[in-house]
Parts: structure tokens; sequence; C-alpha cells
């Protein structure tokens, strides 16, 4: 640089000046979140290790069987076949039937107990009077065992004796009625779950804000939309990703409710029927595999999809 | 603008906490009215009631000439200004700051011109695109001052907005809100804690004390003619000195400080209430004054065992303890509770403002004077200003 440096040059360098600064900044910010990750890691190691001794041989044993003719029925056939079931599997039309109905399942399902979940949640969260006989009550649904909880309903639809099936129909001896009511028993069940993840989202959001909102001119739906939602996104996700999963691998309800007749079976189902039922483990192995790879896609897709919304990834969103 | 009229606004709530009773105000357009008194006086639900965000329970609340009392908040085009700010985490200062016109659905390049003049009038310009969380307390709050102005309501509600801030950004944001206020010339309800925010804003102040109205008038007026003890001694720092004395037929008054005879003026006021009765006497501490400085002016000297003495370079203020009782009343123990001195000590500590040129030492005896045309004189038991003819 020159003992006398022109005004242009001074200038420059200020620019210099900056961006080295920012960088520096950066490269600091930066430093810090690998601190923060490697923290994060160490601290859930343990839990880790605990899934991998409980889960990973479950799990690699699976994916052993599945790359395996092992049927129980002819067990001195069972030899290494590579994808073999998995071909079997991915061209049968029961596998996509069944595909088809748990994802129908699954998205309207998940739907209608976010949408029903939230009303609820925002029903508990506003009641001043009797708020504990509200949440209490709320709850029952989830408090009963799913099993008796599809019993009642199969009674209730019974034809000629259930108080719900209209005079002289069978709804559960068809295909549309069956997954109806089989979408309905999943949603009675899991809607005090989804109001009570929202709920604690709820509980977040200042009042003041949302006092604010309606002194800036919002009604009260623009005030739940614009305000009250983003603010709970975290929260919606978290309910949204663990229904999903859950509601992909249904089986109970399913199970008493039509066994899986007229094609009514989710993969789960069709997977216990062979792994079970059929005795064909490298089959079902395939299918369970399967099963994990798809909740996998859909856990990784929520993330990926949604990740800028969660709690710490914006920077800016930090409260 | 508008004009906001308040007519015996009651506030009870639910659980039957009895909040404001009989409130009354009329406030002209473009009036920069202050409300204060101590913690849970009821300031806050006042102002959330003129906002719409409480309901009222009685009276009327009108605001040009239209009874308001069921209107939503949203319908009353009124802005207010949180103590928590209240700005939206999720939205960008700009966004914040045009959320009410977006309501209002203006269209973007309007928006983007008023968000614009408004970031420009609070050096905000350079804020624009981050988020809240990443500014300073200072710079939330003007946003949040930003976010009020950009529509250019009716009204300006602020509810201890400064309270947040320190000190010094407390000092230069109150200047900024003052020239922001008469420049635009809006109606503005503003509550506040402090003293100085509330003696040097406002053009009328309100004093509240448990949900009553003490005293509404300009500060020059409420410092200089307080309508009882309550206001007397929350008006003002230091605050008034109160001594408890005895009123003698003649005109004369007897506290610790000796005898002192009252102007002609202040005997007229109290004409009628003949025979000796208990009252307190208020002094304001600049009404004291060093003997030796002051000439051959009308007044009472005393002799005052200095205690201590702090030379603030205009002036000099001195404190020292007299024998005898503390004044008590109801209104003065709330007094130092609010202001957390709730010091009984034996004696009467008093504070006194003195002239530079004062030559008081610490833990000496000097004769002191006092302006007995400043005195004022509350009734023992009601503690109304007996000078004062309302
Ligand atoms: N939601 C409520 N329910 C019942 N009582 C309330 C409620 N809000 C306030 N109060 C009571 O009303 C009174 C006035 O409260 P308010 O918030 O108006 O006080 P304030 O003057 O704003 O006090 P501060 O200076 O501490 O903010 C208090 O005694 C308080 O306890
Ligand atoms: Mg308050």
């Amino acid at each position: 640089m020159t003992a006398t440096p022109t005004p242009a040059a001074a200038e420059s360098a200020d620019l210099q000046i900056e961006e080295e600064t920012t960088a520096i900044a950066r490269k600091r910010h930066n430093e810090a979140k690998a601190a923060e990750r490697k923290l994060g890691l160490l601290l859930v190691s343990p839990a880790v290790v605990i899934m991998l001794a409980v889960t990973a041989y479950p799990v690699l044993y699976a994916i052993w069987l599945s790359l395996n003719k092992a049927d129980l029925r002819r067990p001195n056939d069972n030899h290494f076949i590579w994808f073999s079931n998995y071909v079997t599997v991915l061209s049968s039309p029961i596998w996509w039937t069944a595909f088809g109905v748990t994802a129908l399942i699954t998205v309207v399902s998940a739907a209608f107990e976010l949408a029903l979940g939230m009303i609820l949640a925002i029903i508990m969260h506003r009641t001043i009077v009797g708020r504990g006989l509200v949440r209490t009550s709320a709850l029952v649904p989830y408090a009963i065992v799913t099993v008796v909880a599809a019993f009642s309903w199969r009674f209730a639809w019974t034809q000629d004796l259930g108080w719900l099936a209209p005079k002289g129909s069978a709804p559960l001896t068809s295909f549309w009625p069956s997954i109806g009511i089989i979408i309905l028993a999943e949603i009675w069940k899991t809607i005090p779950f989804m109001a009570l993840l929202l709920m604690a989202g709820l509980a977040l959001v200042p009042e003041d804000l949302l006092k604010a909102a309606s002194m800036d001119g919002a009604s009260a739906w623009k005030r739940f939309w614009m305000v009250t939602v983003p603010l709970i996104k975290p929260a919606i996700l978290v309910a949204l990703l663990f229904r999903t999963l859950d509601a992909f691998r249904i089986f109970d309800n399913i199970f008493i409710l039509t066994s899986g007749s007229n094609n009514t079976s989710s993969v789960s189902m069709v997977t216990y029927s062979n792994l079970i039922r059929g005795l064909n483990l490298g089959i079902g192995s395939a299918m369970s595999v399967l099963i994990f790879i798809t909740t996998g896609i859909i856990a990784f897709a929520f993330i990926k999809l949604f990740g800028a919304a969660a709690p710490g990834a914006d920077p800016g969103g930090r409260r | 603008m508008a004009e906001i009229v308040l007519e015996h606004v009651v506030k009870r709530y639910p659980d039957g906490a009895l909040a404001v009773d009989d409130f009354n105000l009329d406030i002209a357009d473009g009036e920069f009215i202050i409300l204060v008194g101590p913690s849970g006086c009821g300031k806050s639900t006042t102002l959330n009631m003129v906002a719409g965000l409480e309901d009222i329970t009685a009276g009327k609340l009108i605001i040009d000439g239209q009874v308001v009392n069921d209107k939503a908040p949203k319908d009353r085009d009124i802005a207010m200004v949180f103590q928590s700010y209240a700005l939206y985490p999720h939205m960008t200062v700009r966004e914040n700051m045009g959320f009410p016109l977006r309501l209002a659905g203006m269209d973007k390049q309007t928006i983007r011109q008023k968000v614009d003049e408004a970031a420009e009038l609070l050096e905000l310009t350079q804020h624009l695109d981050r988020k809240p969380a990443n500014l300073s307390g200072g710079q939330r709050q003007r946003v949040a001052m930003g976010r009020a102005i950009v529509r250019q309501p009716k009204a300006f509600l602020m509810d201890e907005p400064l309270s947040n801030l320190d000190a010094k950004l407390r000092v230069q944001m109150r200047t900024q809100i003052s020239r922001i206020q008469k420049s635009l010339g809006t109606t503005t309800l503003y509550v506040t804690h402090d003293q100085t925010e509330a003696m040097t804003l406002g053009d009328r102040v309100v004093v509240m004390r448990a949900g009553v109205v003490q005293q509404v008038g300009t500060p020059a007026h409420l410092y200089a003619h307080p309508s009882n003890l309550f206001v007397a001694g929350f008006i003002g720092s230091p605050s008034m000195n109160f001594l408890p004395g005895q009123l003698k037929g003649g005109g004369t008054v007897v506290t610790a400080l000796g005898e002192a005879q009252l102007p002609d003026r202040s005997r007229r006021a109290l004409d009628g209430a003949s025979g000796d009765r208990e009252v307190i006497v208020g002094i304001r501490p600049e009404h004291f004054e060093d003997a030796s400085v002051v000439g051959d002016k009308p007044g009472a000297t005393f002799d005052a065992p200095i205690d201590i003495v702090e030379a603030m370079g205009s002036d000099v203020y001195a404190y020292f303890t007299v024998k005898g009782e503390g004044a008590s009343s109801a209104e003065l123990d709330e007094l130092a509770k609010d202001t957390g001195n709730d010091l009984h000590g034996t004696g009467l500590s008093i504070t006194a403002r003195l002239d530079a040129a004062s030559g008081v030492r610490r833990n000496s005896t000097a004769k002191l004077w006092y302006d007995t045309a400043k005195l004022h004189l509350f009734d023992a038991s009601t503690g109304k200003n007996l000078l004062e003819a309302n």
C-alpha cells in the first residue's frame, strides 16, 4: 500500500477488510456449530449404542433372510438367491395393492388427524372452565388399547347387530366402506396424540404476538394462519412425521376389522401373512425390509423438505 | 387522528378483581396523554380496554363520537406498541412493519414505499431484511414503533415501550418518540412507570392509584398543585418531603422544623377550617434553601444537622434527619412500597436542594430556610390537599 492512498484505494482496502472480517466471523460461526454438533453426537451416543445392540441384529438378520430362499415348509431348500425375493415381491400385484391401500390410509388419516387434532388442541388450549376435565376426556381414545377399540368398532359396524351399521348392510364386507371404517378408527384413536403435540406448540406462542396481530388488523382466521401456524410449524412437522410413520405401519386395526379381506390388507398385513401364516421367511423378510426402506424415505423426505422450518435450522428463527 | 373519550369506564375481571373504577377522560385530537401509577394500579388494563383487547365492564368508550365498546381491535384503527415489542419472529423487519398494511390489503408497491419511509424515519433502513432475533433491543423497539406508524392509525397506544431498554437508550428513544408524535400529530396514550417520561413526554398526565384516577393535568400543574398526598409523593424526583404537623387557628403550622406562619393566600384557602387540626406538611426539596443565600425573602428558618452533602454542580443536595415520627398514611405507605423505599428508621429523613453557592458541610449544623408560600398541607386522614380548592 502507498503512503498516501487514493480515496479509491482506501475504499477498496475497506471493502477488503470488511470481506475478511465477514469471512472470519463466518468461520468462527461454523466452528462453533461444528463443536455443538460434536457435543450433540457425544450426548446421544449411549442411546445409539443401546439401540444398535437391540435392533441391529434383528435388522441385519432380516436383511440376510431376505436375500435367501427361506421357506419353513421346505427347510432343506434354503440357499442364497440374491434379490429374487425382492423381484417376486415387487412384481406381485398383492404387494402393490397393499402398498396403495396403506398409502391411502396414511395420507387420508394423517390429513384428518392434523386438522381435527388442531381443532381439539385449540379447544384444549383455550378452555378456561373445566380444563382438566376437557383434557382428560379428550385423551380417553388414546388410552384405550387399540385392539379393544378395534373390536368395538367391528361390533358397531356388524350387520344387524351393530349400532352404527345401517339396516341390512354389512359395511365391513366391501372395499370402500371397510377402508373408510379403518381410517375412522385410526383417526379416532390418534387425534388426542396429535392434539397433545400441537398443544405443546400452541403453548409456545406468546400471547402478546396474537394481541399485536389483532391490533394490526388480523381476524382470528388470519391470526391463526399468519402467526400461529408459522410459529408452531416445528410442532406440526413432528406430529405429522410421527403419525405418517405410524400410519404406514398400520396393522392392528385392519387385523381386527377386516383381517385383510376384500383387498384391505396393508403392507404390514401382507408381510405378516407371508411371514407367519405362509411361513415364507425370505419373502416376508424382503417385505419388512421394503417397509423399513419406505419409512426411512418418508422420514428423510420430511426432514429434507421441511428441514428449514425445524427449530434452529434457520438462523433468524431463533426464539 | 381521533378524539377519545372514556366515560365512567369500569373494569372488573372475571375473578372479581376491580382493576379500573369509574375512569373519566377526554383526550383531544393529537394529544399526548401519559398514564402513570404504581404497579398493578390498572394502567395496562385501561390501555387494553381502549385497544379492545379487554372488554369494558361498564361505561362507554367513544372514539370520534362513536361508541366502540363492542368493536373488535382490528376495526378500531388503533396501533399498539407492546412492552415486549411483540415482533413476529418468523418475519423480517420489512415484513413485520408491512404486516398491518398487508392485512389492510394494500398492494405490494405501496407497502414497500411506506415501509421504506418509516424505516428512514427510524433509521432502520439497513436492517430491513433481518429477522427480529438478530436485532438489538433498541432496534427491536424501533421496529415495533415502525409497525405502529406505517399505517397512520387514529391513535397510538404504548404500554411501557421503553422499559426494556437501558438508561441511555431510553433517553434517546424518549426524544425520538416525542419527535415522531409531534410530527405525525397522532393522539397517543402512553403508559409508563417512569417519572421522567411522565413529566417530559405528555401534554397531560393521568395519575392512577388502585384503579382510581387521582388527578389529571399538565405535568407542571400536577407538580405545583397536587390534589392529594399520593400525587404529591408520586410526582417529582427526588420526591416531596412529608412531615406530620398541627395547624393552629391563627394560620401557623407546627412541625418538627418548628413553627411557621402561613402566607395570606394559604390562610384564605384554609378559610373556614378553624381550630387546631392534624395535618401532613409537604415541602419539595427545592423549596429549602441555605438561609445565608436567601436574603430576606419571607419564610421560616431552622437548624438542620446535615448528614450527607452531594454536590451536583448546578446545585447541592443536603440530607438530614429531624426528630419525630414520620408522617404515616396509607397512601404514603403505598408509595414507599412502590419505590422500594420502605425504611422505617428513627427520625424523619429530609432531602433539600440548595444553591451551589451554599456552604453546607457534612456532619455540621446549617441554618436552612424554607419557602412557606410553597408549603403543601394535606389532611392527615383523607390525604386531600387543603390548599387546593377541589
Ligand atoms: N387477567 C386478569 N385477571 C384478573 N385480574 C387481573 C388480570 N389482569 C390484571 N389483573 C389485575 O388488575 C389490576 C391491574 O392490572 P394492570 O395490569 O392493569 O396493572 P398495571 O398498572 O399495568 O401494572 P404494571 O405497572 O405492573 O404493568 C392488578 O391488580 C391485577 O392483579
Ligand atoms: Mg402494565
